[in-house]
């Protein structure tokens, strides 16, 4: 992929796929995307239902192991290494790579207990009321919850649950975090909260959004990747039609189908 | 059209929204409703019942020294069937202590690692076989598996016949808690890095403890009161035992006794002992229900 935006010259490529493809047993889900994701940068992936944007998410960070029949060809490199080589444990993946889901599933533990667990499990040697503050801090979720650390996660409201949900990925100090329509059960003013948080956040994590907000995809994302589908033996197969800096993909796309699809003539 | 004519008609359409009050539909309506409501209630007849005969006739004999003397001789009054209860509670805990750990870990391969497996069918299906295999068969299984090769009659031979019967039990009722907890807790879990035993460990299976709790009282309730497996494998006994090696008195096989020796004391006893049984059973279940209440999600 070659950018003539200045950007690209500063920034360096965290994952990249490489002819990736994903399959459910025999039917081909996803075919070929060629991707750079760059560190420090919000990335959007967007698309019509069943392109397998969510499916190219998942495999990041080898969600998809979990579902019986799924298969990847092709590289996924993280830094360089593959994370579909052998040697590789899909425990340790995830936890560089986190991950927060499109609906708020906080455990039902207290609010202190949910961002504790991964740094438990993980044997975090530090202070654990520090990292729980600064979890909780980075996710603009202290205010709200500080006088109330003991009361169950599941007490607090939509929006403030997807941010717990965001605090306790970073509490394990992940370099990715993938957000799988973070926003799509939330209400206005809650997206507006999480949007401005992935600014901050982009400082000190690289994030991969799937939205199917378009406006999000603007407000949030430095790239954008379009992912379109076309009917295949079995079902839909999706594919990446191009990934450009968002103002250019959304403005100046160079593929016929984006712009049909970010001018709203289908989708 | 009219502007008259216009409101007759609609007057008409008013009049076809009311309710006909002694239509045949409106009565056939209204009577099985009320068939309903009876059924409802009939059901709860035979457990009132139950439950205030035993009272009626068990509450006369009730007293402390039920609880600390063991029953008395043919013919004579007094004593009690303390041995009887602590019987009950080592047999219950034997069999707790087998069926358990097994139904609970089995209940989570189920529904973790076998979902929609073909093992998983036939072993659900066995399970359910199993949960209608009549009582006495668990003693008898018991009986030649440990009472013939184990040195006889004894409280963990009766532990054995009543782990058969709480397994299939505690295994079905436990996956169904399982499989409530949400599929997004399990990914989040993985999501930071917990390997799947830390998931079941840390996140679903505290999750579903309440769940685990129903299954094992529902178990024990089902254990606790049965007669027919224990006849042949803890037998029964006269004095205090508390070795789990040796026979032992139980309250079911007490009350079996009693009941159909021609004393008037030893009747009474069983109506006690029946009364104490079901005590128990209503103890144990509002004190794990207790125990594991927490926040749904």
């Amino acid at each position: 992929m070659v950018y003539d935006s200045a950007t690209a010259v500063e920034t360096d490529t965290i994952i990249r796929t490489e002819n990736t493809s994903i399959y459910y047993g025999d039917f081909k889900a996803v075919s070929g995307v060629n991707l750079d994701i760059y560190r420090n940068k919000v990335t959007a992936f967007i698309g019509p239902s069943g392109c397998g944007k969510s499916t190219v998410l998942r495999c990041f960070n080898r969600t998809n192991d979990l579902i019986p029949g799924c298969r990847v060809e092709g590289r996924v490199t993280f830094h360089g290494e593959d994370l579909y080589s052998k040697d590789i444990d899909p425990v340790q993946v995830r936890r560089r790579i986190g991950m927060v889901f499109q609906k708020p599933n906080p455990f039902p533990k207290s609010v202190y207990d949910n961002i504790a667990y991964g740094a438990r499990i993980n044997r975090y040697p530090g202070n654990m009321d520090e990292l729980v503050e600064r979890s909780l801090r980075r996710a603009s979720l202290w205010d709200d919850v500080k006088d109330k650390l003991q009361a169950s996660g599941l007490s607090l409201s939509g929006g403030q649950q997807q941010r717990l949900c965001i605090a306790r990925a970073i509490a394990v100090e992940p370099e990715v975090v993938l957000m799988d329509e973070p926003c799509s059960a939330l209400d206005p003013i809650s997206t507006l909260k999480i949007e401005e948080l992935m600014n901050d956040l982009k400082q000190l994590y690289t994030i991969i959004i799937v939205t199917h907000n378009m406006q999000q995809a603007t407000r949030v994302a430095d790239y954008t990747a379009f992912y379109n589908a076309q009917e295949a033996k079995g079902g839909k197969m999706g594919y990446l039609v191009e990934v450009l800096p968002t103002d250019e993909l959304f403005n100046n796309p160079k593929e016929q189908s984006t712009k049909d699809y970010v001018t709203g003539r289908f989708g | 059209m009219t502007q008259a004519s216009q409101d007759s008609s609609s007057d008409a359409m008013l009049e076809k929204l009311k309710t006909k009050p002694g239509s045949t539909k409106e009565l056939f309506n209204k009577f099985m409703t009320g068939l309903t409501a009876f059924f409802t209630v009939a059901i709860l007849i035979p457990l009132v019942a139950v439950v205030f005969d035993v009272a009626r006739e068990g509450v006369g004999q009730l007293g402390l020294n039920v609880f600390t003397e063991r029953p008395p001789a043919p013919g004579l009054t007094g004593g009690g069937f303390g041995n009887a209860i602590v019987g009950t509670l080592i047999t219950l805990g034997i069999a707790s202590l087998i069926a358990i750990p097994i139904g609970v870990l089995a209940a989570i391969y189920l529904s973790e690692f076998g979902r929609g497996t073909k093992v998983a069918y036939g072993i659900r299906f066995a399970a359910n076989v199993l949960t209608g295999v009549p009582a006495i068969l668990a003693g008898l299984f018991s009986y030649s598996i440990v009472v013939i090769n184990f040195g006889g009659f004894s409280a963990f031979a009766g532990g054995v016949a009543l782990s058969v019967l709480m397994i299939p039990i505690v295994m079905r009722t436990t996956e169904e808690g399982l499989k409530l907890v949400p599929r997004g807790m399990r990914d989040a879990s993985l999501a930071v890095g917990a390997t799947q035993f830390q998931t079941i460990a840390k996140v679903v299976v505290p999750a579903a403890l309440p769940t685990i709790a129903t299954a094992v009282t529902l178990a024990v309730a089902r254990a606790g009161g049965e007669a027919a497996p224990l006849l042949f494998t803890a037998l029964n006994n006269n004095f205090w035992s508390f070795d789990p090696g040796r026979p032992i008195a139980t309250l079911p096989v007490l009350i079996y006794f009693f009941s159909i020796i021609p004393y008037r004391p030893q009747q009474q006893l069983a109506w006690t002992a029946a009364l104490v049984l079901l005590g128990i059973i209503l103890i144990v279940s509002v004190t794990s229900r207790f125990l594991t209440r927490q926040k749904q999600f």
